[in-house]
């Protein structure tokens, strides 16, 4: 594997992971529990739309073969998206999707602190600009899950268990291959080992002060940075990908 | 499911600085937390503000519509209170 082959794949992977979570999300528009909250959650459906826009332009100006980031966006096979399995779980109802978000957005917060200092510049000019809307999500997030955890009888029993589902999934975020071997030693990318005990810390006292509890089950998915992905991700892509594969090239 | 409705906010905007916070609509929120990250979701979303006031509607007193002839209508006949007296130099915006 080349350099130019493992930061293209490191970006792709990160573009992925926005785009993926950013399809869920606008799921909610128009279905939203209140009015507000409906346009919070496709508020950071674009912000992270707009993250993968960035990301993919940079994937594409370092492959170099003159691809548009429509192609990668919405032209890919199931086996060539490479995000986190956590990020293109079901929205189940709102307890999930905060759930699923928060566990995303105290560890996208780590990532893109630590990529401001990439030797990339332009992955760097990137990772700054996000950083604030992640910043912003994960005060979001974060809120909502005390509120619904310390919240009622109902909210507290339906987001624990979002908790216990989706903790599965929460390894994967530090899951590393060739491709961050690669990129790490050249500064490219970051190094996720580092902050894991940030996460684990943070997600605790966060869920501590929702009396929330971490479930003890220790068993762990992985698979999506290598394309084997979950049931529900097909639906996913055959929703997302429909225009761009029944009118090809289309723009708008 | 509970029916029970989130109280209603009044929510104020500086669009930039110098200028006075400007009410520009109302939304619901649990509480005065929820009210201002609502309201940076709902009425910021195109760069409109720098600041954002909350208040809850009901503390909000209001004039009574019934006795608007003896409160407005007394002030209509009395130009002279209008400043136009003066000239305001340029370069003075805002006034």
């Amino acid at each position: 594997m080349t350099t130019q082959e493992a930061f293209y794949s490191y970006i792709v992977r990160l573009g992925d992971d926005s785009l993926i979570l950013g399809q869920r999300l606008s799921e909610w528009c128009g279905h939203g529990p209140v009015l507000e909250e409906d346009i919070a959650l496709t508020n950071i459906a674009l912000d992270l739309i707009g993250q993968t826009n960035n990301l993919y332009e940079l994937a594409v100006s370092i492959e170099n073969k003159g691809k548009n980031i429509d192609q990668l966006a919405f032209l890919r096979l199931e086996k060539e998206y490479e995000n986190l399995l956590l990020v293109e779980q079901l929205n189940v109802d709102f307890g999930y999707t905060i759930v699923r978000q928060f566990f995303f957005d105290v560890y996208r917060k780590l990532v893109f602190e630590a990529l401001c200092n990439s030797s990339d510049e332009r992955l760097a000019g990137i990772a700054e600009k996000s950083l604030k809307e992640t910043k912003y999500h994960l005060k979001h997030s974060s809120e909502w899950v005390i509120r619904l955890g310390d919240g009622t009888e109902e909210s507290h029993r339906r987001v624990q268990e979002a908790v216990n589902t989706l903790w599965k999934f929460t390894d994967e975020l530090f899951f590393q291959d060739e491709v961050d071997q690669n990129v790490i030693e050249l500064g490219l990318g970051v190094d996720n080992s580092n902050f894991k005990v940030t996460w684990d810390s943070h997600v605790e006292h966060v869920l501590t002060e929702a009396t929330l509890t971490i479930p003890s089950n220790s068993w762990q998915h992985a698979g999506g940075r290598k394309g084997i992905h979950t049931e529900h991700f097909g639906y996913l892509l055959s929703e997302m990908q429909y225009m761009q594969r029944a009118y090809p090239n289309m723009e708008w | 499911m509970s029916s029970k409705e989130w109280p209603l906010w009044e929510v104020f905007i500086r669009s930039k600085q110098g200028l006075s916070h400007k009410h520009v609509g109302s939304l619901r929120a649990a509480d005065a937390q929820m009210a201002i990250d609502n309201a940076r979701d709902v009425y910021t979303r195109r760069s409109e503000g720098i600041s954002i006031w909350v208040i809850e509607s009901k503390q909000v007193t209001a004039s009574d519509p019934d006795e608007s002839a003896e409160f407005f209508e007394p002030s209509e006949s009395k130009i002279y209170r209008h400043p136009t007296f003066y000239n305001v130099p340029d370069g003075i915006s805002h006034m």
